[in-house]
């Protein structure tokens, strides 16, 4: 049956399969080292969610998470990543433990850095309070496997991008990849457009999501470190030159970061649009950055420079 | 939720020595199916945990199709499923034989 497959080597399906359209399974078993993934609390388990069951909801085996070890490139490295599709890829109890879990190893182990696919709307509202709980426990295991000197790298490219506490933690890696349909902030659109207005956002104006929240703008200001193309080898190449730029991490890291944000919003804090912004940085023809083709974009945004090295 | 359960008896047993594998995704038409090299060889269990209730008749025909087509001995399906339609349902059931009989692990 898979009998046309068999000839096609693993780095070519990486480069002809798109990372937003992918499982998160098949993002892992792409990204890493041929054969390498090891699960850690496989499907098999059945750790499902304890919450879901009063809902009268499905459940999945693997509640939405999939966590454990590879080799990237040969060398050894701890993964989790989030299944989009199944509620949002969002946070439960189960789903969050499993990640602090792989963080806190990862801290104790101190020598193996940790990739977070994330593809997530934020806390799983039916496990709100244990949800909330876990986000602050991963943010915590993010920032002690830092201090440890573990490098904590964020992709992100999935069909629910990384909102609220995906967001957050996001924030508090050493370094990210977005591709373009990727989208990272806190707050989605619905939830701007409802408490504010549609004057302040209009969730159905999708240009306008993307512009503001979207892969190529977060890469432009300096959030995103590096602007992968929408398949899984170009995510596994962002992967290899994240691991290889981050710096060390401490107070120093994180005041110079501070120091780049407040200078960052005294420069475009009066912005409207993010086109305002891009001009400001002095791009010719704003209007046209988000119709550029990846390959395009990234000249670009190399040429406007600013990756960002510090904390985040 | 419905909880429904099949029990077959089978000719053969299904080929390879992987002993599980999982397909699909719970989302809304979705469903994923974990399988498991647990039973004797000429017995196959499919347990079926569903978002859509009332459907055991088409469930029924579904699973018997399948376990005619592909004689799976030896295999236990566990679904979860979010609503999908039958054509998805065979899909899935087959993407699970494949993997548990092609990729030796």
């Amino acid at each position: 049956m898979t009998a046309p497959f068999k000839d096609i080597t693993l780095t070519e399906r990486a480069c002809s399969t798109s990372f937003y359209e992918s499982s998160a399974r098949t993002r892992l078993e792409l990204l890493l080292d041929a054969g390498s993934f090891v699960e850690f609390i496989g499907p098999e388990q059945r750790e499902v969610s304890p919450h879901l069951k009063i809902f009268d909801l499905p459940e999945q085996f693997d509640d939405g998470i999939v966590v454990g070890h590879g080799r990237l490139d040969g060398s050894p490295v701890f993964v989790a990543a989030q299944e989009g599709r199944f509620m949002g890829g969002a946070f439960g109890e189960v789903h969050g433990a499993k990640l602090t879990g792989l963080l806190r190893a990862a801290r104790q182990i101190a020598s193996i850095p940790v990739l977070i696919l994330f593809d997530t709307g934020g806390v799983r509202l039916q496990e709100a309070n244990a949800g909330e709980l876990a986000i602050a426990e991963i943010m915590r295991a993010v920032m002690e496997a830092r201090s440890a000197g573990v490098k904590v790298v964020g992709l992100i490219g999935g069909r629910s991008g990384c909102y609220g506490g995906g967001g957050l933690t996001a924030g508090c890696c050493s370094a990210l990849a977005v591709s373009e349909p990727g989208r990272i902030a806190v707050s989605g659109p619905e939830v701007i457009e409802t408490n504010r207005g549609v004057e302040e956002f209009d969730s159905r104006d999708r240009a306008l999501v993307w512009r503001t929240m979207g892969g190529k703008h977060r890469r432009l200001l300096g959030a995103a470190d590096v602007f992968a193309d929408d398949n899984v080898q170009d995510f596994r190449e962002a992967a290899l030159e994240l691991l290889g730029l981050i710096g060390p991490f401490g107070l120093d890291s994180l005041k110079a970061e501070q120091e780049r944000l407040a200078d960052r919003l005294s420069r475009y804090g009066a912005c409207l649009d993010a086109v305002d912004i891009w001009a400001a940085e002095g791009i010719a023809h704003a209007e046209s950055v988000p119709e550029l083709p990846s390959d395009q974009f990234i000249t670009l945004a190399e040429r406007i420079g600013r990756t960002n090295r510090d904390a985040r | 939720m419905e909880d429904l359960r099949f029990e077959h008896s089978v000719r053969t047993r299904a080929g390879g020595t992987r002993q599980s594998a999982i397909v699909g995704v719970v989302a809304s038409g979705n469903l994923e199916v974990l399988v498991e090299r647990v039973l004797p060889d000429a017995e196959c269990a499919i347990e079926i945990r569903t978002a859509a209730v009332g459907f055991g008749e088409v469930w029924t025909a579904v699973i018997g199709d399948f376990v005619d087509r592909y004689s799976p001995g030896g295999l236990r399906f566990s679904i979860n499923d979010g609503g999908a339609r039958p054509d998805t349902v065979s899909l899935r059931l087959a993407q699970a034989v494949r993997s548990i009989t092609e990729n030796g692990q």
